[in-house]
């Protein structure tokens, strides 16, 4: 106790603040900040003199210009007269349409992937085992380029596309469908199938508490069977057919009219779900053999079969476990659609991060709309895993 | 601490002003003996690596120009490959000091992006690369096609243009680099490829079997292509200029790689070709540099008509006509300005 009771010199001062563990956590924390901060400072103010140097000002004002490009993929009107924003709208609806498509598809293979690699068949079990392996140890760009240059290649030209009913037509540049042109009576069907969607959510919880209440169980799935696939139907046939389709048709170089599903689409989409489906696979693998046996051989002893033991005792446990590592591989797919680029599927990054970038000469600008664009995707996609994983997550008493 | 934090404030302001300092390039590339120089990540005849591992060819050959009159020694040249994305950020940031890159002067280009073209090197025009048993004989009849594109050039421009102008509609595959491009054409993703016709003429002569391809006669666009610096820098501007022009005068002039030796010697009666050898004249000290500057790239790259024979001429692979390239005297509008 010495040192506390003499004359506190100003470097005594110092060497006391750090010695005391509470000052010296706030002292590092304090530093840390600022090192962050004068970073970023840096950063930037180097960006703005470089800049100004050559001259070059910081402006959002190209955005309203027209974008002069064409994009052959689009969900909205679009063409060169467009402007660069629309450009950049089209690029969002496409990252969007292939990240959730991705993510369905993604989640499907995977689930069986991860259930196949439990499957005591031995030859499923090692296929599966070998799938995974191959899949998830190869750069996810290869598998795009692979995918791509396989269906480029091993699909026929327009002139001899493989036709499936005459309506239906594939070829290296896409599969050509039939588009249906709505009459205005479809438009009853849609609200009879909106409103059999309603009546079946009334009726699944009024079967809950009628079963809850008397053990009597309706044959709710038949039910709802009928109703939403029937109901619409039915009156579909008996208003008449109320659709009217554009089938493609060859004329000169390709084919035209219907719909069109582009090969980059298809190998962007093929790819990125199916390397992320090997993640997903190991993922409900662990979470799966993290519930106890015992509670499955319980489930068994009180007379439950196998397929129900599964849905109502183990699935709902091991999501506790699947849930935020597969928050992490949605997101990881979302973000590998940036290298559409690659096989020239017009993505936020081909189109507001490509070619508007390389138009305009917008670096920094580009830049940070594509930067902010995938933080924002990132965190929704990240918001709804965790709301869904709230909801899941063992409710303590 | 104070001390400490002073001395960290100086080495950060020294580091900015470091890293936004680009007035004297030409200072930079001597104190570092190599000259950084965008091209290409591979065009055959433009710039591509030989089998070897050197670079070659017609844009590369403008790269040791500059290095031989700046450094006197031609192999100076680190090569910085780009894609029609990336070279004028990597030439603005300070990545490279010049840029060859088949690059098309354009307003936005020259005032929007702050780079300053040097003169014009080659003239050329967007085509159409197609397979021959298509029967198509023009361009006219491209309706429906579907469009190779390499993305980030302002070829996509054109096409859009060209295709609307036109009353036509097309199908764009944009890609992101010429290889890419070529394996979607020889794959029949698209039946089109376009560019510069330079760049079909590289292009056809890497495919497998070249004459079964055509490219069709329709020019849809100018494309001047030079080479560029980026804004801010004058002296050094000059100098990637001067050494253009040399290159182009020498060729009109009739020194070449051969003849320079004996041509330069001595002051002759030529007073165009002594200003050019420096035994007349000062015109080296104009840009920064010595008076041997042009001979030194007379000696190891040659003029233009030699540069062009090498790389992209008849009796290359590529089997470019000289057409619009020629000299003004020989009915071509390749047309330098005078070293006076």
């Amino acid at each position: 106790m010495a040192e506390t009771v003499a004359v506190p010199s100003q470097r005594n001062v110092i060497s006391r603040l750090w010695n005391d563990k509470e000052s010296r956590s706030v002292i590092i924390q304090v530093l840390t900040i600022s090192l962050v901060f004068a970073f970023l400072a840096y950063i930037i103010h180097n960006a703005v003199v470089n800049l100004q140097a050559i001259g070059k000002g910081f402006s959002y004002n190209f955005l309203w210009q027209p974008s002069s490009y064409d994009i052959n993929q689009h969900l909205i009107d679009y063409d060169s007269r467009s402007t660069h924003f629309r450009a950049m709208l089209v690029g969002i609806l496409n990252t969007i349409l292939v990240a959730v498509c991705g993510i369905v598809l993604a989640s499907i293979v995977g689930f069986v992937l991860g259930v196949l690699r439990l499957s005591k068949n031995w030859i499923v079990n090692r296929l599966a085992y070998c799938y995974i392996e191959y899949v998830r140890n190869v750069p996810v760009l290869l598998h795009i380029l692979l995918v791509h240059g396989l269906i480029v290649h091993a699909f026929p030209v327009p002139r001899q596309a493989i036709s499936i009913g005459d309506v239906t037509f594939m070829t290296n540049r896409g599969i050509f469908s039939p588009k249906p042109l709505y009459e205005p009576l479809f438009l009853v069907v849609i609200v009879l199938f909106v409103l059999a969607l309603a009546f079946m959510w009334w009726f699944k919880r009024h079967a809950q508490k009628v079963q809850d209440e008397t053990g009597k169980r309706y044959p709710v799935f038949w039910i709802g069977l009928g109703t939403i696939v029937g109901i619409p139907l039915v009156s579909f046939f008996l208003l008449g057919s109320p659709i009217t389709w554009d089938v493609p048709a060859l004329k000169g170089f390709n084919f035209t009219g219907g719909m069109v599903v582009r090969p980059e689409f298809i190998a962007l989409l093929l790819a990125l779900s199916l390397y992320t489906a090997a993640f997903i696979g190991e993922i409900v693998r662990a979470g799966i053999l993290g519930i106890y046996y015992g509670q499955t051989e319980a489930s068994y002893a009180l007379g439950i079969n196998r397929g129900r033991t599964l849905s109502l005792v183990v699935i709902p446990q091991a999501l506790r476990i699947i849930v935020p590592p597969l928050t992490s591989q949605y997101l990881n797919l979302m973000k590998n659609s940036s290298l559409a680029v690659a096989i020239g599927y017009m993505d936020i990054v081909a189109t507001i991060g490509g070619i508007s970038l390389n138009q305009t000469g917008r670096e920094m600008e580009c830049m940070i709309i594509v930067l902010t664009l995938y933080l924002v995707m990132s965190l929704i996609i990240s918001m709804i895993m965790n709301w869904y994983n709230k909801r899941i997550k063992l409710v303590e008493r | 601490m104070i001390k400490s934090l002073k001395i960290a404030v100086i080495a950060v302001a020294l580091s900015v002003a470091g890293f936004s300092a680009n007035a004297a390039t030409l200072d930079d590339v001597q104190a570092r003996g190599e000259l950084n120089c965008v091209v290409t990540t591979g065009l055959a005849g433009f710039a591509a690596p030989d089998e070897n591992g050197r670079w070659d060819g017609f844009d590369v050959d403008f790269c040791r120009a500059v290095a031989a009159a700046v450094l006197g020694d031609g192999e100076k040249v680190k090569f910085v490959p780009s894609t029609g994305k990336t070279r004028f950020t990597l030439l603005n940031s300070g990545e490279g000091d010049i840029l060859f890159r088949n690059t098309t002067e354009t307003m936005s280009r020259d005032a929007d992006l702050k780079l300053t073209f040097l003169p014009i090197n080659y003239y050329d025009g967007q085509g159409f690369l197609i397979r021959r048993d298509m029967g198509i004989t023009s361009a006219s009849d491209l309706n429906g096609a579907s469009v190779c594109i390499q993305t980030g050039t302002t070829t996509e421009l054109n096409l859009a243009d060209y295709f609307r102008a036109n009353g036509m509609s097309y199908e764009p595959v944009n890609i992101e680099t010429n290889e890419e491009g070529i394996a979607n054409y020889s794959g029949n993703r698209c039946d089109v490829y376009t560019t510069d016709a330079s760049g079909l003429a590289s292009t056809r002569a890497a495919l497998d079997d070249p004459s079964a391809h055509v490219i069709l006669p329709e020019i849809i666009s100018k494309e001047p292509l030079g080479g560029a610096v980026r804004h801010g820098d004058d002296q050094w501007a000059d100098i990637g200029k001067w050494v253009v022009n040399a290159i182009i005068n020498a060729e009109e002039l009739g020194v070449s790689s051969a003849n320079v030796g004996e041509m330069c010697a001595a002051a002759g009666d030529n007073p165009s070709i002594n200003r050019l050898c420096g035994t007349e004249g000062d015109a080296g000290s104009w840009v920064g540099l010595d008076s041997k500057w042009a001979v030194r790239v007379l000696e190891q790259v040659g003029n233009y008509g030699e540069i062009f024979e090498r790389h992209i001429g008849p009796n290359t692979p590529l089997a470019l006509e000289r057409g619009l390239n020629a000299q003004w005297t020989d009915g071509g509008i390749l047309y330098a300005a005078p070293i006076r």
